[in-house]
């Protein structure tokens, strides 16, 4: 078992007042620098990552290098703006994906 | 299909059937792992989506409420009530394994109870009410994270197991048993040559 912290990425006006429930916050919102940010985070040990879902669109290719491993989990959470619906998106093409077909968001309908 | 290039001889014949024999109780115990999967699987990603829809919901209200915020104060008083870290928030972190994939589990370390990192004087109370919100939505995104990544490394690994699944059952076993078909026809073939040939062998030597 080991200790880690939480850390958010994103742009400055979402993510500043993560910072009053002490998560590491790092405001950016270039997708490069983002990733970057995402790269020395996870060699550093940071075990959760949040990210704001326009960023986590631009980061893809780096978000997915940590598909396979358990830590860190990089979570998509909206921002200022709202939902876009990423996340959602994200977790339909896993059902997909494992299932073949759609099982949660058909019965919605 | 491109069938195995095996010499017809016995010792293949008897590797191949063995290699059957363990591709096919492979076979069988990688479906019921697929199955026991999806079947998890489909739990998690239920309890994922609940956690989704209701973090989402709540952080946008804490982000509505922070906007409230800003408009209360000016820029700088809210940058300064903010800039002050507050004890960082830790989880512990360890690995779980759902049929042997190691998944994440976090459990968030809150020792005493929340404060504010900020004097009241400055501030405004829609900062306070902002702030409590996000307080009280962190352990459902933390519990949000350990689901999300669970249900992620579980579908990547279906896909890898169903793949596999559907490789031995329709590619490798069907390959094998093409493969002794043809040795254990081609062994009979030589079979009954040899014994033709034994059978004139006799007559020639009996027609003497």
């Amino acid at each position: 078992m080991s200790k880690g912290n939480i850390a958010i990425i994103g742009d400055r006006d979402s993510v500043l007042l993560f910072r009053a429930i002490g998560l590491s916050v790092y405001p950016e919102s270039d997708a490069l620098e983002a990733s970057k940010c995402i790269a020395r985070l996870a060699r550093e040990g940071c075990k959760v990552i949040f990210v704001t879902e326009p960023l986590f669109v631009a980061c893809a290719e780096t978000i997915d290098k940590y598909r396979a491993e358990a830590y860190p989990a990089i979570i998509p959470i909206p921002d200022g703006s709202g939902a876009s619906g990423v996340a959602l998106a994200n977790l339909k093409a896993n059902v997909e994906k494992a299932i073949g077909a759609d099982i949660l968001f058909s019965e919605d309908e | 299909m491109a069938t195995l290039n095996v010499k017809p001889t016995r010792m293949e014949l008897s590797n191949l059937k063995k290699r059957r024999a363990v591709a096919i109780r492979g076979h069988k115990l990688m479906k019921d792992k697929r199955d026991e999967m999806v079947r998890r699987f489909i739990s998690y990603v239920r309890r994922n989506k609940e956690l989704r829809e209701q973090a989402e919901q709540r952080l946008a209200d804490a982000m509505r409420a922070f906007v409230y915020a800003r408009a209360s104060m000016t820029a700088e008083e809210v940058e300064e009530a903010l800039t002050y870290p507050a004890r960082p928030a830790e989880v512990s972190a360890k690995l779980a394994y759902v049929l042997s994939i190691a998944v994440p589990k976090l459990k968030l370390d809150t020792s005493d109870a929340f404060s504010y990192p900020y004097g009241f004087a400055t501030t405004s109370a829609e900062l306070d009410g902002a702030v409590s919100a996000l307080a009280e939505l962190l352990p459902l995104l933390v519990e949000l994270a350990e689901v999300e990544k669970t249900c992620n490394r579980l579908a990547d690994e279906i896909e890898k197991t169903r793949r596999r699944v559907n490789a031995l059952e329709y590619v490798m076993i069907p390959q094998f048993d093409e493969a002794i078909h043809r040795i254990s026809m081609k062994l009979d073939e030589n079979e009954r040559g040899n014994l033709t040939r034994l059978m004139k062998t006799k007559e020639m030597l009996q027609g003497k």
